[in-house]
């Protein structure tokens, strides 16, 4: 009797739970506001898009109706995630941030939004003759802008001023490489434990690459001739590969296979270098952490050279909207925001001259609040940017873009390959020449599987 | 007759009412059951479907179906097999250390003294800091020639500064690894030290034992099941060490301390191939089941009448 009683109680309890645990999955799926326009935007953390993020609220000003969702993540976390995202057009993203290396190959693919024929012309507030020519052709496929260059950068010489008062060293504006070698060798003082130069040795495409890539650009030497046939072997890179790979062996930081712009940073600040070679970007940075020993006597010097002038790299991080957006015009509102002269006086005043995004307007370099926080390397970052042709990169003819990469798909595997080789012969391993054997002869099987060599 | 027969089908009734009231008693689990098999058996599935592809996210061709070639181009593949052999060395090396260190931490600890619940805390913390920020500070703080504490000592005695990550960048893996594990290790052992009857070890005494024999003798036998679980589950999760090599080396130099996982994360986001990265995934997935399975096997006994020892 009691049994029977009871059953109905206990599938009651039994309902209750299923019920429960289905509506528990389910207060995840929320459906979302209709009538206002939310944007999705993808971002890479640093200091000038967290600024970014801080000052929306004036973009809420300008525009009540559209809301604006940041997604930040690290910049080697953006890229996988954004890749994924458009390669599989699964349009979760209304904005991405992507570097200047993307934006040609993902406007090839249609990927992204061609962004010249339906903003940048009608859209006359935005003074795109304002954007400094090589940022504008590093954001362009084919003559169309197909992001908005939110800042760009170029790489140049820091050095210790005081360091090279007391060896009776002059840097020049225009240093040749030859001659940094010759004042790493003097300042070099293992007894004090200071070094000649610290460069980058750690693997990785946008690691050590992008320095070596401007020394074989500029020793006359290139990555693929014509035809894609793998150059690194060819005399003139392989006398730069050998140079980059001496000059850190005999006078660079110790350890140096482990070292990226991170480590180099925090020697050059902490006075344990007496030169760097590095992004513009860090000259900032540099001169906020330097030690007291330090701050004051930082110069700046031109990208050195060899054969080629107007060696130094360049670099943008854009914006831009994947054609899976189903917000375009909005999304053409916050980007045009985000890279605008207003933008650039907005973040200066709140946020602090010294931060906002350089690189990208001839009007930032004019206006006075800024030349007065950066009178140091301002002028000097904007030489190298101007220098930098990023359509014709080496000396000899190359079928292909940009200056301290190759504008193809495949350069990011090519890249790691040979800078895992070349790290190798920093550590002592192997010898430069074998490292480049190593890599050519993977280069060449990924070429030739890619299709570029018949 | 009829009778028979009523029985007959009141008990297969009564197996049908069983049936349906174990599925009705088991339904409120059933969500579960299905979550489990969605987060972790269907990608494995999915996985398997994207190994037999050729799939490269940035190449212009489509994802194409070309069977085992991915299986096939791994065999070939110089850096995959260096992968499989850091791997083994790295994974096997730690495990040695970690159960030697965190066994020799455990005896010490297995005492009493003034101040051992602080030492004990202390000896257990590096298993608590992230692996990360644990990289980090030994990457600057303990390996770097010019900043860190062991370029200063060996300068101090005479040896200069040596140039740790370059030049031993598999030991450099190995000693931050094995600092980190080694803490989780003493952890088992001492608990197994502790359940140690101290009765025996008395009586031993009494009929003039040496400590190294109790230790060898009695001790070791009654531990060995501790160690054999230590070294399941230190290997079960060095197999995937991934942070200390991105922090540390990023792989190198030369690939010299990629493990399987690392390559799998390099062919994934930097070749962006998922396809090959699907099926180093999978062969990465088996080794480990066939390293862990017999392992596991071994470790089982434990669990059954009360132990072996």
């Amino acid at each position: 009797m009691s049994m029977t009683m009871w059953r109905p109680a206990i599938a009651g309890a039994r309902v209750s739970t299923l019920a429960l645990s289905i509506a528990l999955g389910l207060l995840a799926v929320r459906p979302g506001h209709a009538e206002e326009v939310t944007l999705t935007v993808a971002l890479a953390a640093n200091p000038q898009m967290e600024t970014a993020a801080k000052l929306i609220d004036n973009f809420y000003a300008k525009y009540p109706d559209i809301k604006v969702k940041f997604q930040t993540l690290p910049e080697n976390q953006l890229r996988p995630t954004v890749l994924k995202d458009v390669a599989t057009k699964s349009g979760q993203f209304d904005v991405v941030m992507i570097g200047a290396y993307e934006v040609p190959l993902w406007a090839e693919k249609g990927w992204i939004a061609n962004l010249s024929k339906e903003y940048v012309e009608k859209d006359t507030e935005w003074k795109a003759d304002d954007l400094l020519t090589p940022i504008r052709d590093l954001v362009s496929f084919k003559g169309d802008m197909f992001a908005t260059p939110f800042y760009g950068s170029s790489s140049f010489m820091f050095y210790r001023k005081d360091l090279f008062d007391k060896a009776g060293l002059k840097m020049p504006e225009q240093p040749t490489w030859d001659q940094v070698a010759e004042f790493a060798a003097k300042l070099d003082d293992k007894a004090n434990n200071l070094s000649g130069i610290c460069l980058r040795g750690i693997p990785g495409w946008g690691q050590s690459l992008a320095p070596l890539t401007t020394v074989i650009n500029t020793f006359g030497g290139r990555w693929f001739d014509e035809k894609w046939e793998p150059q690194l072997s060819s005399e003139k890179s392989r006398g730069a590969i050998n140079f980059y790979v001496k000059l850190l062996k005999e006078h660079g930081q110790p350890d140096a296979a482990k070292d990226g712009w991170q480590e180099c940073l925090q020697l050059f600040t902490q006075g344990k270098t007496a030169m760097w070679y590095d992004d513009t970007v860090f000259a900032g940075p540099v001169i906020d952490q330097a030690n007291d020993q330090v701050k004051g006597n930082v110069g700046f010097a031109l990208a050195p050279i060899k054969v080629k002038p107007g060696s130094g790299w360049l670099w943008a991080w854009g914006l831009s909207i994947p054609t899976t957006s189903k917000h375009q015009d909005a999304a053409w509102k916050l980007i045009s925001w985000l890279t605008s002269e207003d933008y650039i006086k907005l973040a200066g005043e709140k946020a602090g001259w010294g931060t906002v995004p350089p690189g990208s307007r001839q009007s930032t370099y004019k206006l006075p609040e800024y030349e007065k926080a950066t009178k140091d390397y301002a002028d000097l970052t904007l030489k190298s940017i101007s220098a930098a042709n990023p359509l014709k990169p080496t000396v000899d003819p190359v079928p292909y873009t940009g200056v301290q990469y190759v504008t193809i798909p495949e350069f990011e595997q090519i890249g790691d390959f040979t800078s895992q080789q070349l790290a190798g012969a920093i550590s002592g391993q192997m010898s430069a020449d074998d490292a480049i054997a190593t890599s050519e002869s993977k280069i060449k099987e990924i070429m030739e599987d890619a299709g570029y060599i018949k | 007759m009829s009778s028979i027969l009523l029985s007959s089908n009141a008990r297969t009734a009564r197996a049908r009412r069983s049936f349906a009231t174990g599925w009705w008693n088991r339904l409120p689990l059933l969500p579960a059951l299905i979550f489990v098999i969605l987060v972790t058996q269907l990608p494995f599935v999915i996985t398997l479907y994207y190994s037999l592809q050729r799939w490269n996210l940035v190449s212009t061709t489509a994802p194409r179906f070309v069977w085992f070639r991915n299986f096939f181009n791994a065999v070939s593949d110089a850096v995959f097999l260096k992968a499989i052999f850091n791997t083994a060395v790295m994974t096997s090396s730690i495990v040695i250390a970690s159960v030697v260190v965190g066994g020799l931490l455990a005896t010490g600890l297995n005492r009493e003294f003034r101040g051992r619940t602080i030492a004990r805390t202390l000896a257990i913390t590096p298993f608590f800091i992230m692996p990360v920020a644990a990289a980090l500070f030994w990457k600057t703080g303990i390996y770097d020639p010019t900043f860190g504490i062991l370029g200063w000592i060996t300068d101090e005695i005479g040896i200069g500064r040596i140039n740790w990550i370059s030049q031993y960048p598999r030991l450099t893996i190995i000693i931050l690894t094995t600092w980190q594990w080694s803490a989780f290790a003493l952890l088992i052992l001492l608990a197994g030290m502790q359940s140690f009857p101290p009765e025996v070890a008395e009586a031993a005494e009494v009929d003039g034992a040496s400590r190294l024999y109790v230790f060898r003798r009695l001790m070791l036998p009654h531990l060995r099941p501790f160690i054999e679980l230590t070294g399941l589950l230190v290997a079960m999760y060095v197999l995937e060490n991934f942070a200390a090599i991105a922090i540390l080396t990023n792989g190198g130099p030369a690939y010299s301390t990629t493990n399987l996982s690392y390559y799998v994360y390099l062919e994934a986001f930097s070749s962006f191939d998922l396809g090959r990265a699907s099926a180093f995934g999978m062969i990465s997935l088996w080794l480990a089941m066939a390293l862990t399975i017999p392992m596991l096997r071994v470790v089982s006994g434990i669990f059954k009448e009360g132990g072996r020892a």
